[in-house]
């Protein structure tokens, strides 16, 4: 993992020389009376990021507008303000990106060395370190996800992914399976809110270390990093064209996806528009890859070290705000651990500070949109109403902004809908289990099988689990462990290819002497 | 290997199990290492820590001067008119006085002279402090000296000995033959020194029997071994504690000492006391300090915070 720069700087320094004097408003005092609690002094980033009030495209490298000249709107879902308008792509423009992507794989980056491709993409990955903090803040606020996981997870994964891919781009030759490997061409990549710009690095590191040239479009609530990336892409001197980016809603993804100049296409989204694709696909002998739903799952034995197995089920409800596709949608635990559990599971949840997602403690941010925050609280509603028996915290949340404090289904039945579709938010439905087997059944039972974690301080389980579980990752004891060196994916309904690692490239490269 | 404790004579206890995810610990210290503690709560868990710190000096070239001069400082860690002096114009609330602190038995008696009238605490090491490896009765003697001249708190440390050989009953019976020596009346800390007996397990091991042998705080390392308390250690104990506490309804006291030299490591610990174990154990009777150097930091962190400017150096005093 990569240090974010900035992290030190950040910090208000106990040491001599960091302090600038008078630049406290008051000074303070301390009564006996006073302790130290929890929640702390609000400890807000204070970097100011300058956002222009209309974004702009990336098309053949220059920034443009739209063609027609619509734009949607992108609001801080913590404060409900508008931040900016970012175009809406018309038809001209995806033609437009389309038609630079392939211009420039066939006059620029196909002809490159690879080593030199190497090379460009490990200035993206430091010039992404150099300016972590900004990017953080960023993420923050177009997102609403807590600065700490922007700055400590999302930045360092992303970086990381470019310096690991960029390592692989003079070396594919020595990929197993292949002979005399070549890039696809086009590849268009949609990817969803969550994460936007780490999930714009799985897809575009590996797709570019390959020699393919990218049309990327972020979803439209989650716009803002991706443009930056594209501002920094084009810092870092790519070739004009290599990577184009742009934006727009719903129906720009299917336009774009059905452009007779695209070879690869890489989407993560839902199952509905996945099936749309494949169906696409099938007749026009297009390259797909998904990443689609997840229904992942907490597995929890009874000789399990409860206070972690609880951080890490806490980390994955705050973790972009439970939208995490493999953070653990469902917890399974042994029925003979399940009351002690849930209790301290509670006791902890209560501790969350809920709120300002620029507050360096804040540990669970804003839900990014309104409609998504209607359709988390419709889901808990219809949860509490099948009998799962709901458990919420009594934790203040601020007034404004789309806050979800989280929520707990503490007896839910393989039947209830809370437990057969995607939850996506920061809401946890707690089902039991006797035994081993009936775990490792009730975890398949479900159409999307995205990833698992198993507690157990018993090896031998471990392993019997890990052997058993059809998921694309199994974490051992641990919840959210990504490297960019691991490969990570899904069963069937979840998607279709990995991604990440060795086998992340293999979706972006063909066999020459097939 | 023994699996059985005898708490009483004809009442067992079985050694409990432990289940410990010694990864997710470490990643949770790194939780609390990154909370951004500022303002009013940064000069809130300062005042704390002051009080919580037992100053320490445990030297072979102690003499009844430095004695002297260190219970001096304990009363007083800044005084006032020089506060005044300094920061005319501000308005600096006085500064508690830290909780203990702590000498071998030899110096209990100059030390309780010379915080007469004061509320902090003698605490003396006894038991063959450092390494412990002395007989039962010399361990019985010297807590005696120390109780005799006087000392509020007995740091004992455990037969590691004993410990590493599986001989658990005799580090529990040793404990608690200490803790019947110093009644009701005196506060017993026990020193695991963590840094001897290894991994989690037996850290999580050494703890129960403490506690279990009614130590009233636990306490990692004497501070004589390169390996003094770390963050995981201490997280690991205040399990410890908490699983302690819920099943007997017993509050027991922390103490991380050694290695603990500035105060934003105090806040990273007390961060993770209150998040760990909750409001009630923010208080001198269950978490202290080991330290020496640490007093300083505070201090000077409590000034810039305060008066909003760093002091000139040589402001503090260094005994």
């Amino acid at each position: 993992m990569h240090s974010v720069p900035d992290k030190q700087t950040a910090e208000v320094g106990p040491h001599i020389g960091t302090h600038k004097p008078g630049n406290l408003k008051q000074a303070l005092a301390v009564s006996s009376k006073d302790l130290f609690r929890n929640p702390y002094d609000a400890a807000p980033d204070t970097m100011k990021i300058d956002i222009s009030t209309r974004q702009q495209m990336l098309i053949g490298g220059n920034f443009r507008p739209p063609g027609e000249e619509t734009y949607l709107a992108t609001y801080n879902p913590a404060t409900e303000e508008l931040l900016s308008q970012i175009p809406l792509a018309g038809e001209r423009d995806i033609d437009d990106a389309v038609m630079a992507a392939q211009r420039s794989y066939k006059k620029a980056w196909s002809g490159i060395k690879p080593g030199k491709r190497g090379e460009f993409l490990f200035r993206v990955a430091r010039l992404l370190q150099e300016r972590a903090r900004e990017f953080a803040v960023l993420a923050s606020m177009d997102e609403g996800k807590a600065i700490r996981e922007s700055r400590d997870t999302d930045l360092p994964l992303a970086a990381a992914h470019f310096f690991y891919y960029a390592g692989w781009a003079d070396k594919l030759e020595y990929l197993p399976g292949f002979r005399s490997p070549r890039p696809l061409g086009v590849c268009a990549q949609l990817i969803p809110w969550n994460s936007a710009l780490l999930m714009a690095a799985w897809k575009l590191a590996p797709a570019l270390a390959a020699g393919n040239t990218v049309v990327l479009k972020p979803s439209e609530s989650s716009s803002l990093t991706v443009l930056r990336l594209g501002e920094l892409i084009r810092e870092a001197g790519l070739p004009d064209g290599v990577v184009n980016i742009i934006t727009g809603d719903d129906s720009t993804g299917s336009n774009l996806v059905r452009h007779p100049g695209i070879q690869h296409i890489a989407f993560s989204g839902s199952r509905a528009t996945g099936r749309e694709l494949a169906a696409i696909c099938g007749t026009s002998g297009q390259r797909l890859s998904l990443k689609l739903r997840g229904s992942s799952v907490h597995i929890v034995f009874r000789d399990a070290d409860p206070d972690q197995a609880i951080e890490a089920l806490v980390r994955a409800l705050c973790l972009s705000q439970g939208y995490i596709y493999c953070s653990g949608s469902r917890l399974l635990i042994e029925e003979a651990f399940a009351e002690e559990f849930t209790e301290r599971l509670k006791e902890r949840i209560c501790q969350l500070r809920v709120g300002n997602p620029l507050d360096q403690n804040t540990e669970l941010g804003a839900i990014h949109s309104r409609k998504q925050l209607e359709r988390i609280r419709a889901l808990i509603r219809t949860g509490a109403e099948e009998g799962g028996g709901l458990w919420e915290p009594e934790i203040r949340i601020p007034d404004q902004g789309w806050f979800c404090p989280p929520a707990i289904l503490s007896s839910v039945a393989p039947g209830h809908t809370v437990y057969r579709t995607e939850t996506a938010g920061p809401l946890l439905p707690i089902t039991t289990f006797r035994t081993a087997d009936e775990a490792i059944r009730k975890a398949h039972d479900s159409p999307y099988s995205l990833a698992a974690a198993v507690w157990t301080s018993h090896p031998e389980r471990l392993h019997y689990m890990a052997s058993e579980l059809r998921c694309g990752v199994i974490w051992a004891n641990s919840n959210n462990r990504f490297d960019p060196s691991a490969p990570c994916g899904a069963y069937p309904e979840s998607g279709w290819g990995r991604e990440g690692g060795m086998h992340g490239l293999y979706p972006y490269l063909e066999d020459g002497q097939e | 290997m023994q699996r059985v404790l005898t708490v009483r004579a004809g009442v067992t206890k079985p050694l409990p199990s432990f289940r410990i995810c010694r990864a997710g610990v470490n990643e949770r210290v790194h939780d609390f290492c990154s909370r951004k503690i500022i303002g009013q709560s940064r000069l809130n868990a300062l005042y704390q820590a002051i009080r919580m710190v037992d100053l320490t000096t445990l030297e072979g070239c102690d003499t009844a001067g430095k004695i002297r001069q260190l219970c001096a400082k304990a009363r007083t860690p800044l005084s006032d008119p020089i506060i005044r002096e300094q920061f005319p114009l501000k308005n600096i609330p006085a500064l508690p006085a830290v909780a203990a602190v702590c000498v071998y038995p030899e110096w209990v008696a100059c030390a309780k002279k010379a915080l007469e009238g004061s509320s902090v605490k003698v605490a003396s090491v006894a038991t063959g402090f450092p390494a412990g490896q002395v007989n039962r009765s010399i361990r019985q003697e010297d807590t005696r000296q120390a109780l005799d001249a006087g000392a509020d708190e007995i740091d004992m440390v455990i037969n590691r000995g004993a410990f590493l050989s599986g001989d658990y009953q005799k580090v529990y019976d040793e404990i608690a033959e200490i803790r019947e020596l110093c009644g009701e009346q005196v506060r017993l800390k026990v020193i695991l020194e963590t840094g001897e007996i290894g991994d989690a397990e037996n850290i999580r091991l050494a703890s129960w029997l403490a506690m279990e042998a009614g130590a009233d705080f636990i306490k990692t390392s004497t501070g004589k071994i390169p390996a003094a308390s770390s963050m995981s250690v201490s997280l690991h104990m205040l399990y410890g504690i908490r699983e302690f506490f819920r099943s007997n309804g017993r509050k027991i006291g922390m103490k991380p000492a050694g290695g603990i030299r500035s105060a934003k490591e105090a806040i990273h610990y007390l961060t993770m006391l209150l998040e760990t174990l909750g409001e009630e154990w923010l208080h001198p009777d269950y978490f202290r300090f080991g330290a020496s150097t640490l007093l300083n930091d505070l201090l000077r962190e409590v000034m810039i915070l305060s008066a909003g400017t760093d002091p000139y150096p040589g402001f503090f005093s260094v005994e």
